[in-house]
């Protein structure tokens, strides 16, 4: 596994599985009356959180805690990341307080490679969403989700719907889910596909209608009703009508097929109240299957970091 | 003072001897033939090829206002490493160059630092702002005697205003060097539009905010009678428009930079922003267009868009980093490995775009002269097949930003001459 | 069964001395279980969880046995105790596997550890730190097939299949038919 974890096509298949399988187990640990285990104990994993974001960043606490590491916080506000300090001057303070894993989300797209390749700091890095770039924790989570519900993901019709040129969750899920095997379809107006988009792993539509029957699940992205002040879509009931998903488009789903969204969401907009809280919603489970894949990363990540060669038992 | 350059090859040609005193090439001969005078100094030019000293077009020497990184002095001593003899000093300075004022102390600076000659780039419209015409016939008159204008960092976007400014120059042979570039099609844009911004999820600089504004330009340009000249021309289209206006008789000049002759927008991977510029690094396919259009003359110019950048305004994230590379030091080494190893230009053809074609666009009557006795004496003498590392530690540019840093380069200026003195010798600043 | 038989047929097959072969492993798991049974006075509060890996298919061993002995079933699970290592900068993260806790629990039980081979003492230092994450047994016991000596803690077995002094360049491997296809016990080096 590679030091960091930058973008989701840093993992091979094998990889991934390992994250999924050992979130699967670290799972069960929150069903015990002690839900700590002392694994990272003696760490220090710091939350670098330029970007306002407290569901992330508290998963991310709490998956570290969880592992008894010790947990240090800046976010954007109120800490001299607002005033301005430049990004190499706080990797530089982190650095001297001995972090031995930076998780970061950064409104500029690299700004988790620079952290990682400049030198600045030697710890591991994590990508907690860095601009529009990728989002690869959240994608894992997604995955361990769909997975949980529909078993092997092999040959799994997944749809992705909604800002695919601002989501950084979309293209790190693209990426997650053609490496574990499963067919991928975007759908959005063609002003919010990203330029190259046919040289994705994964089939293109403009039409919701078209591609929804018989998916075995749907991911709808957060659509800011802002878009439409730089003409990207007329108005936001267009936006609705054509791509937002209510309880007839969901019926159109697999059987079994389940409705997924990242949050937060925008009830009304591109996913109607019904569905947001019906029976295929998973969108709450997504936060829980967050804390246990964030642990499964750290526990890997920061086991690779320092291990030598594999040792004999 | 005689000077004697022995032994040295005009153009890739045969071996001469190339005298000159006060500044004037006094005479041509074939080497050896005879000694050099008494108390000559003498240059060495042994399997070194001499050619006209090269014209920047486009060079930023930061200074008034961002002395921290680069001055007059630091930047036209890293130009005369480049071979360079005069350069044109852009004109987003703080403040902007737009009064005569300005581009005065500019020219006078270069003067006093006397590395190479210094022509101050008029803006064309008040600080830049695009919404009025600065006083281009002041600044002509002044003593800089500008003759290039331009706001190059932006775009002169409004047609109105762009037309009126090539309307206007035609009185003192003045010429608007367009940046061309949309600023409505690239608002927030970080590298080229293609497929990889859209994998990296950096915001993209579409080629057509380019090709755009050159199609409308020159053809306004024709239409009022006017010269134009487009600034860092960088894409397929823009090298395709520029050779359907020529073949239609229309004036325009063009010039392409070294960077955009080799490198890709590939570099963006490493989202660092050593390799952001404007414009942005484009694809292979660019990169080879650029080149067909400097062989066959389309484009007529290599100008540098030496773009000094203090440190913390590149180790930094991608998006907070500013635009720019460094170039005087550099350039000649491109153009060699790019075009003249490939056989895509002679040496005639070498000066021709790195000496000639610039002085004329930039009416500088006393540079791009022809190799011969009656002629002023910018000189640039090189080692086509010199190898050799970029280290900016060694460089006298205040500023460290070059996308060139750890890698081997081919071809190295030897001496540069100035008016007859020697700015470089032995590669060294003299 | 000599220490000087070799064993090298197939692949992945260690070359060394088998010192137990299946029907050794077989008569160890009835010695253990009845021991366990005697000191215990019977089942009625006995739990036992295998250390994973190989430890498991060991433990169910020796609860079927004893189902079989004392006529009822006896609780079995598995403990992974891959997160509670003490060395995780050193050998680098590991795969889990499954951590198996019987329905009836360990609260106020006897739960006896299982493990294949008892060596530094870390894993069952580790299993007995697991084990307090998830319940308060009355008392912790524990059964190995092999003791090989040279502990880094102070800690021993309860029930010990087979006493294997061996030097620390040595290796003892421990196969079983669930996992490995074959019951032996190797020892190489």
């Amino acid at each position: 596994m590679n030091k960091h974890l930058l973008s989701a096509a840093d993992l091979t298949r094998e990889d991934a599985l390992s994250i999924l399988d050992t979130a699967a187990e670290l799972a069960r640990v929150t069903d015990r009356a002690v839900k700590k285990l002392p694994t990272l104990r003696g760490r220090t994993v710091v939350n670098l959180f330029f970007e306002d974001s407290t569901r992330t960043r508290i998963s991310f606490e709490a998956a570290a805690k969880r592992l008894s590491a010790d947990v240090i916080t800046f976010s954007a506000k109120g800490s001299s990341v607002s005033k301005g300090e430049s990004l190499k001057d706080t990797a530089l303070t982190l650095e001297a307080m001995g972090a031995d894993a930076v998780i970061v989300r950064h409104g500029a797209s690299g700004a988790p490679h620079r952290l990682a390749h400049s030198g600045w700091i030697e710890g591991v890095v994590i990508n907690a969403g860095d601009g529009t770039h990728e989002h690869p924790t959240q994608a894992l989570l997604d995955a361990f989700t769909l997975r949980q519900h529909l078993g092997e993901l092999e040959g799994r019709r997944v749809v992705v719907v909604g800002d695919v040129l601002h989501s950084r969750v979309a293209r790190s899920n693209v990426l997650l889910l053609h490496t574990l095997g499963a067919e991928v379809t975007l759908v959005a107006p063609p002003t919010l596909m990203p330029v190259g988009v046919d040289s994705w792993p994964c089939e293109v539509s403009y039409d919701l209608d078209e591609a929804l029957p018989g998916a075995d699940a749907v991911m709808m992205l957060r659509v800011q009703a802002e878009r439409m002040n730089a003409a990207y879509f007329p108005t936001s009931n267009e936006y609705s009508r054509r791509y937002g998903l209510d309880v007839r488009r969901a019926g159109l789903l697999a059987d079994d097929g389940i409705v997924l969204h990242p949050g937060p969401m925008n009830r009304g907009m591109e996913i109607t109240a019904e569905v947001a809280d019906g029976p295929r919603s998973v969108i709450v489970e997504q936060v829980t299957n967050g804390v246990h894949v964030r642990m499964a990363v750290l526990y890997l990540l920061l086991g690779v970091a320092d291990a030598p060669e594999e040792a004999a038992e | 003072m005689i000077t004697v350059l022995r032994d040295v090859r005009p153009y890739g040609e045969d071996a001469v001897d190339i005298t000159w005193s006060e500044g004037v090439i006094t005479g041509i001969s074939p080497t050896g033939a005879s000694a050099p005078p008494q108390g000559a100094r003498v240059l060495d030019g042994r399997g070194l090829i001499v050619l006209p000293g090269f014209v920047d077009l486009h060079t930023h020497l930061r200074e008034p206002g961002r002395e921290d990184a680069e001055t007059i002095a630091s930047g036209t001593a890293a130009a005369a490493l480049g071979g360079f003899t005069a350069v044109h000093a852009m004109a987003n300075t703080t403040p902007v160059a737009d009064t005569a004022g300005v581009v005065e102390q500019v020219w006078r600076r270069g003067v006093e630092a006397g590395y190479c000659d210094v022509h101050p780039v008029g803006a064309v419209t008040v600080g830049l702002q695009g919404e009025r015409l600065a006083e281009l016939g002041a600044m002509a008159d002044s003593a800089a005697r500008v003759r290039v204008f331009s706001d190059d960092g932006v775009c002169v976007s409004d047609p109105v205003l762009m037309r009126r400014a090539l309307e206007y120059v035609k009185a003192f042979d003045g010429v608007i060097a367009q940046h061309a570039q949309d600023p409505r099609l690239t608002e927030g844009a970080q590298m080229n539009e293609s497929a990889l911004s859209g994998v990296l999820g950096l915001r993209g600089w579409p080629a057509v905010a380019e090709e755009a504004i050159i199609a409308r330009d020159l053809l306004l340009a024709q239409h009022v009678g006017s010269r134009v000249h487009i600034c860092h021309l960088s894409t397929r289209g823009s090298v395709d428009i520029v050779r359907w206006a020529k073949e239609r008789g229309v004036d325009v000049t063009a010039e392409v930079t070294p960077h955009h002759l080799i490198l890709t927008e590939e570099l963006a991977r490493t989202y660092d922003p050593r390799y952001k510029v404007n414009p942005p690094l484009r694809t292979a396919d660019d990169v080879e267009a650029v080149r067909a259009g400097l062989e066959d003359g389309t484009i007529d110019a290599v100008a540098t868009d030496h773009a000094p950048h203090a440190r913390e305004d590149k180790d930094c994230e991608w998006a907070a980093g500013a635009f720019g590379m460094l170039g005087l030091e550099t350039a000649f080494p491109v153009v060699v490995e790019t075009m003249v190893v490939p056989g895509r230009l002679d040496w005639r053809a070498v000066a021709d775009r790195m000496s000639v074609r610039p002085a004329r666009i930039g009416r500088l009557a006393d540079q791009g002269r022809p190799l011969a006795v009656g002629e002023p004496a910018h000189l640039v003498v090189v080692d086509p097949d010199a190898v050799w590392d970029v280290d900016p530690s060694r460089s006298p540019s205040r500023s460290a930003n070059t996308p060139f840093l750890g890698r081997q380069m081919r071809g190295a200026v030897v001496h540069t001459v100035l008016r007859g003195r020697p700015t470089v010798v032995d590669g060294v600043l003299a | 069964m000599t220490a000087a038989d070799i064993h090298g047929e197939g692949t992945g097959a260690p070359a060394g001395a088998r010192v137990l072969d299946a029907d050794d492993i077989s008569r160890i798991v009835g010695r253990i279980s009845h021991e366990i049974l005697e000191r215990a006075h019977g089942a009625h509060d006995l739990v036992l969880l295998g250390i994973q890996t190989r430890g498991v298919p060991l433990a169910r061993r020796i609860a079927t046995r004893m189902g079989e002995i004392e006529g009822v079933p006896v609780p079995v699970g598995a403990l992974d105790i891959t997160m509670y290592r003490d060395d995780l900068s050193l050998r680098g993260a590991r795969p889990l596997h499954a951590t198996d806790i019987p329905a009836e629990g360990v609260d106020g039980r006897l739960v006896v550890l299982v493990d294949d081979v008892l060596f530094s003492g870390r894993t069952v230092r580790a299993a007995l730190d697991a084990l307090s994450d998830i319940g308060r047994p009355r008392a912790v016991q524990l059964a190995v097939l092999v003791d090989r000596g040279h502990r880094e803690l102070p800690l021993r077995a309860d029930y010990v299949g087979k006493n294997i002094p061996t030097s620390l360049e040595q290796s003892v491997r421990v196969r079983v038919q669930e996992l490995d296809g074959v019951d032996e016990v190797v020892v190489s080096g």
